[in-house]
């Protein structure tokens, strides 16, 4: 059976440890040669990058999100233990860990160790799928001859050096496929590397529950145990057109999965869908003002992430959260595409105006889809707003500033609201 | 109520109430059509809260009365039985059904109590008019085009009609425009209508009227106040509530400065940007237009898709031009023209621009150029 050792990164015959270097760390898998789709997730990246950076927080509990109103972003391995999780609200979250070291995130320094990260997958292969800044997928078909290794052995000697030479860890799966790539990631998290092969495939899926399937959430789960389905292996006894009939599109991808089956490519820049900034204030608020700031500073960011990426929204989207939870969302289509942040906030503002008068929000948010190339964006000026045109001149002229002179170089008054 | 009422009349009817009628609806009795029968007419009404159309028909009313049924339900059975048959409608009263008896076909469909049935609440109207079909035809058909979808512009979702002054005294003008394209339209002014208020006509509510317009001999009453508008024909009553907004001064939009003077066939225009923008799928397509000594270069440049180029002999003087539009909007203008050539004046590639059909300033389109 084929074996590798992940300490001395070398192919090694099989065994419970390491010939070479005594290491218990060997990986060995009939399939682990011939496997090729790949996942990388990072190992709690933003907490990691804290505690690389700031050795004292190294072994406290460490939690990146913001403010006492806001959630979760990443919780370190050890505040984890505590039962902290991503996505749970501070106050809960110190609750269980009150002790925790609360960190604001940096997410231009996580951007920075993404970037690194990619460059190191880069040398492995070109087909790669970032799905954040903290995990992607990986095709290494055809690869072994180049490298004169195994896709197996290069994802170890990455992870390798994503901690030897940028000091954070990631956990790899490895299979045949995206689906049971990013599963096997997440088996043997952190430092971990899992293999799927395609002889156990049907085996190790059929207890799990149908909760593993990426975009099967709790309303999903609900639906899918109306019909008695709880398990892949509930679903693999359903008929294909039973299946598409009772969940539509989905159902089709439901049996496809349920059998291992999927046949997504890993795709270079995946296209965008939607790109959206939101913010949770520490105190609920029905200030008109405030809000009206806040909606011009997730504006101007979102624009300027269209911009990074030279994209465009032709739909802009305003989401607000009252103070009972509940959500609301309006949206309003553009006649053409836009990038500029001067009319992704007059638009917000109109939805806004429309909804106010609904008491105090706990969250606000604004967003861009309906995303194309920037090419064909912001070509047209609006005849009732001759202002418009040259508002937008004005914004490229202080994004071509701010690139110089840094971000705080030139601000809008609103921003400071 | 027992009604003897021949098919076709029936259809026309139920058709006209029935697009009114909102498909998603809340409230169940706002998906019904009224049906009232007294003396020898029949009378079918329907409203969204908005809109209330009633259309009056002749019938045989063999017992008075009045009912309510779903009106698409209703509407697809009319449709579905054969031409020239005699339809017979009984309601008791006590079962809650309407019967629908046509030949061997029947029918029994579900009523909510008339009572329920909202009305919408009489108006006094200030100032009340008649005016010609074509007029009014002419009015909403040239502008409609224009009207935004905008939802946060809300003030735009419709055409602003209303008396103006123009070069030759008085005029009933319609205005409708989304930011990219404005229409304005004027028309002589009807008798007695000089001291009416300015309204914004929703957009549904043009797309109705415009049923009332198709027979050119027939008069329009027309009865307007500040918060609705009222057309009317012996057949049919449309009522409508304004656009509670204020429409913006569209005067400040529309340019005077304008020299650079292109004339072109309208129909061999539209052909040719019809042409060109088929190599491009995006949504907004630009064409550009090379201006040059009676010549004009329409091309279209879609880098994913290919590239597309025409010429055209015009009648254009000036010094040379380049200048993008949205491909729509330059076919929705020029096929407004229909007697005369098409009339575009230009400032500066980044300026709105006009147009106009010969020296007929009565219909007058702004559209404003997208950067190529």
């Amino acid at each position: 059976m084929p074996a590798i050792c992940r300490d001395c990164l070398t192919e090694i015959a099989p065994g419970p440890r390491c010939p070479a270097c005594r290491s218990p760390r060997v990986l060995s898998h009939p399939e682990l040669f011939s496997l090729s789709i790949a996942h990388m997730d990072c190992d709690a990246f933003y907490a990691s990058v804290e505690k690389r950076d700031n050795p004292a927080l190294r072994d406290k509990p460490v939690i990146i999100g913001g403010g006492r109103r806001g959630v979760v972003s990443t919780a370190c391995y050890i505040a984890r233990i505590r039962g902290v999780k991503s996505a749970m609200p501070m106050f809960k979250a110190l609750e269980l860990c009150p002790e925790a070291v609360v960190v604001r995130g940096r997410m231009d320094v996580y951007a920075e160790v993404s970037r690194q990260v990619r460059a190191l997958m880069e040398e492995l292969t070109p087909a790669i799928e970032p799905l954040s800044l903290d995990e992607a997928f990986l095709d290494l078909t055809g690869t072994a001859r180049l490298h004169g290794a195994p896709p197996a052995l290069m994802l170890a000697r990455l992870t390798h050096r994503m901690r030897t030479e940028l000091g954070i860890t990631g956990s790899i799966g490895l299979s045949h496929n995206k689906f049971l790539a990013k599963v096997a990631s997440d088996l043997d998290k952190p430092r971990g590397f899992s293999v799927i092969g395609q002889a156990e495939t049907l085996d190790f899926l059929a207890p799990k529950p149908v909760g593993l399937i990426w975009g099967v959430g709790a309303a999903g789960q609900a639906a899918l145990e109306q019909a008695g389905i709880r398990s892949f292996a509930d679903l693999r006894r359903w008929d294909r057109t039973d299946l598409t009939a009772r969940f539509g599109a989905m159902g089709d991808r439901l049996w496809h999965l349920a059998r291992g089956e999927d046949r997504r490519r890993v795709t270079r820049n995946a296209p965008v869908k939607s790109i959206s900034n939101e913010t949770t204030f520490s105190e609920d608020t029905a200030d008109p003002d405030i809000l009206d700031g806040h909606i011009w500073r997730l504006a101007e960011k979102v624009a300027d992430r269209a911009k990074a990426r030279a994209r465009a929204g032709r739909v802009v989207t305003l989401k607000l959260k009252r103070a009972d939870h509940r959500i609301l969302t309006r949206r309003q289509a553009l006649s053409d595409p836009t990038q500029i942040a001067d009319r992704i906030y007059r638009t917000a503002r109109g939805l806004f105006d429309q909804v106010t008068g609904q008491g105090a929000y706990r969250l606000i948010g604004v967003g861009l889809s309906e995303i194309t190339d920037a090419a064909g964006a912001d070509l047209s000026g609006d005849l009732l707003d001759p202002g418009a045109l040259r508002r937008a001149q004005a914004e490229r002229a202080t994004d071509a500033i701010r690139a110089r002179f840094g971000s705080d170089a030139i601000v809008k008054g609103r921003a400071l609201r | 109520m027992k009604i003897s009422i021949e098919r076709g009349t029936l259809l026309r009817a139920v058709g006209q109430a029935q697009s009114v009628v909102e498909r998603r609806n809340t409230i169940p009795i706002l998906a019904n059509v009224l049906i009232e029968a007294e003396g020898d007419t029949v009378s079918f009404r329907a409203t969204d809260l908005d809109i209330e159309v009633i259309y009056r028909v002749p019938a045989q009313v063999l017992r008075a009365g009045a009912t309510t049924v779903g009106a698409v339900t209703f509407h697809e059975i009319v449709r579905k039985l054969p031409d020239g048959a005699l339809v017979e409608l009984t309601d008791d009263g006590a079962s809650g059904r309407l019967t629908v008896q046509a030949g061997r076909s029947h029918f029994q469909l579900a009523t909510l109590p008339k009572e329920d049935f909202p009305v919408m609440a009489s108006s006094e109207y200030s100032c009340n008019f008649s005016a010609p079909a074509p007029l009014l035809r002419r009015l909403f058909d040239k502008s409609k085009f224009a009207i935004s979808n905008e939802e946060t512009r809300y003030y735009l979702n419709g055409v602003y009609m209303h008396v103006t002054d123009a070069e030759d005294g008085k005029v009933l003008r319609c205005v409708a425009t989304d930011g990219h394209r404005l229409a304005r339209i004027d028309a002589e002014l009807p008798k007695g209508a000089g001291d009416m208020p300015g309204v914004i006509v929703p957009k549904k509510t043009v797309g109705e009227l415009r049923k009332l317009l198709e027979d050119d001999e027939a008069k329009i009453a027309v009865s307007v106040s500040e918060t609705k508008v009222r057309f009317a024909t012996p057949e049919i009553t449309l009522t409508s509530k304004v656009i509670d907004g204020t429409f913006p001064d569209y005067s400040r939009v529309i340019p005077t400065g304008n020299t650079r003077r292109l004339e072109v066939d309208a129909a061999e225009f539209a052909q040719a940007v019809d042409r060109v923008a088929t190599v491009s799928s995006e949504r907004s397509r630009a064409v550009k237009m090379q201006l040059d000594e009676d010549r004009l270069i329409l091309s279209v440049n879609a880098p994913d898709s290919g590239a597309a180029e025409e010429e055209l002999a015009v009648a254009y003087g000036d010094e040379k031009l380049e200048i993008g539009f949205n491909a729509k909007y330059l076919l929705e203008i020029a096929s407004q023209v229909d007697r005369e050539n098409a009339v575009f004046l230009f400032n500066s590639a980044g300026d709105p621009t006009l147009m106009r059909e010969g020296n007929d300033t009565s219909a007058v389109y702004v559209v404003m150029p997208m950067r190529v």
